[in-house]
């Protein structure tokens, strides 16, 4: 007759703090936790299973729902693994306009992030500052692509549209306004003794244990690696960006806080360099396989009106093959795997997301730690449940 | 004839005094969540009635006709008796406060007290821990382990913290030499240098920051930490009890703050000595609101301390804190 000594606490799927529908089965001894279980899968659409029955160009709004805090993000990601696959060169304008509005939305995911973080840890002021922030981000994303949290604004090939005239206008006004709103929240938290002593030497994850577990994004970097895949394999024309890669030292919830402010404002450069000297051009690749005919054209060409429905209705055939593509997303290295059969859509697609990995590095993190500090790494690792489950 | 005198004045005041803290605690709420709400760039209630104003009659009817659960498992004795005792206790602490000086009507003099007892500050202390029950027996006859984390944690806080609170008071008791309020309060006098806060700074930080923590409210709002327990012990409450939860928690900060007043802010005494023309009550609540304010600011500023850092700063910190002061307090007095 085995004496119960511990209490476990369904933790989650309903929960203020577990970010989406994270369940964790936490075993405690009095307020101390012993082990935690994660159980995921609450949140499971089928999303690679179903992009298989899609064109190439239909699963682009399907990216847009897995990590939702970042879907520009998820484009691209998916869109530069297509182009590889097609052995694509997109025109520079595109690569600049690519490049303003994902680290936009980088931006705005991070923001988020810190938002639910300091909301967790007690601070619910900066929750409000944040989504006021936030919203500025998604109104120019809005004006750019039509879309606030789903923009499907990239195509295989391009973008869906060129930016407005003010766009320019407009994330110049933002990054006038946005490094002083940072400062703000760091007057609020980064020197609060409160803050402090909730983070620093809470959730530590050792850089070997982070390499170990597949960590990525700010949840390695505040391990102190420092591997971006932004710098380690530049894409979409980051390499002509200048910024730097924030790391941590110790790997606790403070450092990993510490890299995503950094990383903000690090954003904030990228952003305005490519605002500055985003180029004139064309927004779409000269590949007839892909890339939809002009309008003109389609109302007077016959050759172009069967192109034109060719592509949007069947859509196109891409070579026989393998191919693997990952970005830095807010979260960490998005990656996707295509096996192109030559049909039109994709053989078999894998989406490695990084809050998965990030995840499954929790248990390390917590397990030893106080209730109020599964609260805190749940915060730090920045899950999010929707490219969890995909 | 003299004794139903009485009785019909100390109905009277009774009356009153639970009519205005009643409606001091419904729009204690409004205010909560309107200065929140400037805080955090936004606006407050501002849709039910003009600037929101009739919002707490609304969230009033609103848990009225809620649908009032008792979970299956839950002690249905305990369960049903800790929302009273919370709201109880914090509105009996209201019977020794003084809100004001004498009053002549018709010819007696009335004091504005309810019980001007000899021992009032020891019944304040009695009846605030007694409030901690209900917490403590609301999270546990839940039958829920949030619920019974946070009464834990809501017992745990409330040992600690009532040592440093009792200890921080002595200081102004030894000043004033009484445990009577409105001895002590009269003891305040003739000017706010005269005034407790002056003479013992020390106490009365402690005796604010202990009260954050008694009432539980930022950053000490451990039994209910909503990110961590899900709202705690009240998580298996709804309908009207849970209401009474929250009236008896604003009620409990109104009596803190009051208590401070009395204690530290001189109650009912006027700033300086000429301005005594002006009601002794409205000095009582201008003092009484502008803490309370304090105590709805810092919520908007602070994140949580953590259960094992707010044990820390209480025994450690706090405790050897009050200690200290209480002995300086004593050395200067005999000296004197």
């Amino acid at each position: 007759m085995a004496e119960t000594k511990f209490v476990t606490i369904n933790m989650g799927p309903q929960h203020p703090a577990t970010h989406g529908v994270l369940r964790l089965v936490l075993e405690l001894d009095g307020e101390v936790v012993v082990k935690v279980t994660p159980h995921v899968g609450h949140l499971h659409r089928g999303v690679e299973k179903l992009s298989e029955t899609k064109t190439y160009h239909q699963v682009i709004p399907l990216t847009d729902r897995l990590d939702y805090t970042n879907g520009i993000g998820n484009n691209l990601g998916y869109v530069l693994t297509v182009e590889k696959l097609l052995g694509i060169e997109i025109p520079q304008r595109a690569q600049y306009i690519r490049v303003a509005v994902t680290e936009l939305q980088r931006l705005a995911a991070h923001l988020i992030w810190l938002a639910t973080h300091a909301l967790d840890i007690g601070a619910m002021t900066v929750l409000f500052y944040c989504f006021r922030d936030r919203e500025s981000i998604l109104r120019i994303i809005e004006e750019v692509s039509g879309g606030r949290l789903t923009p499907t604004y990239f195509r295989i090939g391009g973008l869906s549209k060129d930016v407005p005239e003010e766009f320019k206008e407009r994330v110049m006004g933002f990054l006038g306004d946005f490094p002083g709103r940072i400062n703000e929240y760091e007057t609020l938290l980064t020197k609060n003794v409160i803050w402090m002593r909730r983070t620093k030497k809470v959730g530590i994850l050792t850089a070997e244990d982070a390499i170990n577990y597949g960590a990525s994004g700010p949840t390695l970097r505040g391990s102190g690696v420092r591997w971006d895949v932004r710098k380690r394999f530049p894409y979409s024309g980051y390499d002509e960006f200048d910024f730097e890669i924030p790391i941590g030292e110790v790997g606790d919830v403070y450092d990993r806080y510490m890299v995503r402010l950094e990383e903000m404002r690090q954003s904030l450069r990228i952003i305005q360099q490519a605002v500055e000297n985003l180029p004139d051009g064309r927004i779409m690749a000269d590949d007839p396989r892909v890339v939809l005919p002009p309008k003109d054209d389609v109302q007077r060409d016959i050759d172009a009106l069967i192109r034109q429905f060719k592509i949007v209705s069947e859509g196109f055939e891409p070579p026989k093959g393998e191919v693997f593509m990952s970005v830095e997303a807010p979260k960490g290295e998005l990656g996707f795997y295509i096996v192109s059969d030559g049909s039109n859509h994709p053989y078999r697609i894998k989406i490695r997301t990084p809050s998965f990995m990030n995840l499954s590095a929790l248990p390390k993190m917590i397990e030893g730690g106080l209730i109020a500090d599964v609260v805190s790494t749940i915060g730090s690792i920045d899950i999010v449940l929707g490219e969890i489950d995909r | 004839m003299e004794l139903v005198y009485f009785l019909i004045e100390v109905v009277v005041k009774s009356i009153v005094v639970f009519a205005c803290l009643m409606l001091t605690v419904a729009y204690l709420t409004w205010a909560e969540r309107k200065i929140l709400g400037h805080v955090q760039v936004r606006y407050g209630p501002n849709r039910v009635g003009p600037f929101g104003l009739l919002q707490p009659f609304a969230d009033g009817i609103k848990a009225f006709f809620k649908e009032d659960l008792i979970p299956g498992r839950a002690d249905k004795v305990c369960f049903v008796i800790a929302p009273m005792i919370v709201i109880v206790s914090a509105i009996s602490l209201f019977a020794v406060i003084p809100f004001g000086n004498k009053l002549v009507l018709l010819g007696r003099e009335i004091k504005l007290v309810i019980a001007d007892v000899d021992i009032g500050i020891l019944y304040i202390f009695g009846l605030a821990s007694l409030g901690e029950y209900g917490v403590v027996l609301g999270g546990w006859s839940s039958g829920n382990k949030y619920g019974l984390t946070g009464a834990l944690r809501a017992a745990a806080m409330m040992i600690s913290y009532e040592v440093a609170l009792g200890l921080s008071i002595i200081g102004v008791l030894m000043i004033s030499q009484t445990l009577r309020l409105t001895d002590i309060v009269l003891g305040q006098g003739g000017g706010f240098w005269h005034w407790n806060v002056f003479l013992q700074p020390v106490a009365f930080v402690l005796y604010m920051v202990c009260g954050l923590a008694e009432l539980s409210r930022t950053p000490f709002d451990m039994p209910e930490a909503e990110s961590e327990l899900a709202c705690g012990f009240n998580i298996e409450y709804s309908s009207m009890k849970f209401a009474l939860f929250f009236m008896g928690e604003y009620a409990h900060m109104v009596a803190v703050c009051a208590v401070s007043v009395t204690l530290f802010l001189g109650g009912w005494q006027p700033p300086i000595p000429a301005l005594s023309f002006i009601p002794g009550v409205v000095w009582f609540l201008i003092k009484l609101v502008a803490l309370i304010f304090f105590c709805i600011w810092e919520r908007g500023t602070f994140p949580r301390l953590r259960y094992d850092q707010i044990m820390y700063f209480g025994w450690k910190f706090l405790f050897p804190l009050a200690l200290i002061n209480l002995v300086v307090t004593a050395i200067v007095l005999a000296i004197r």
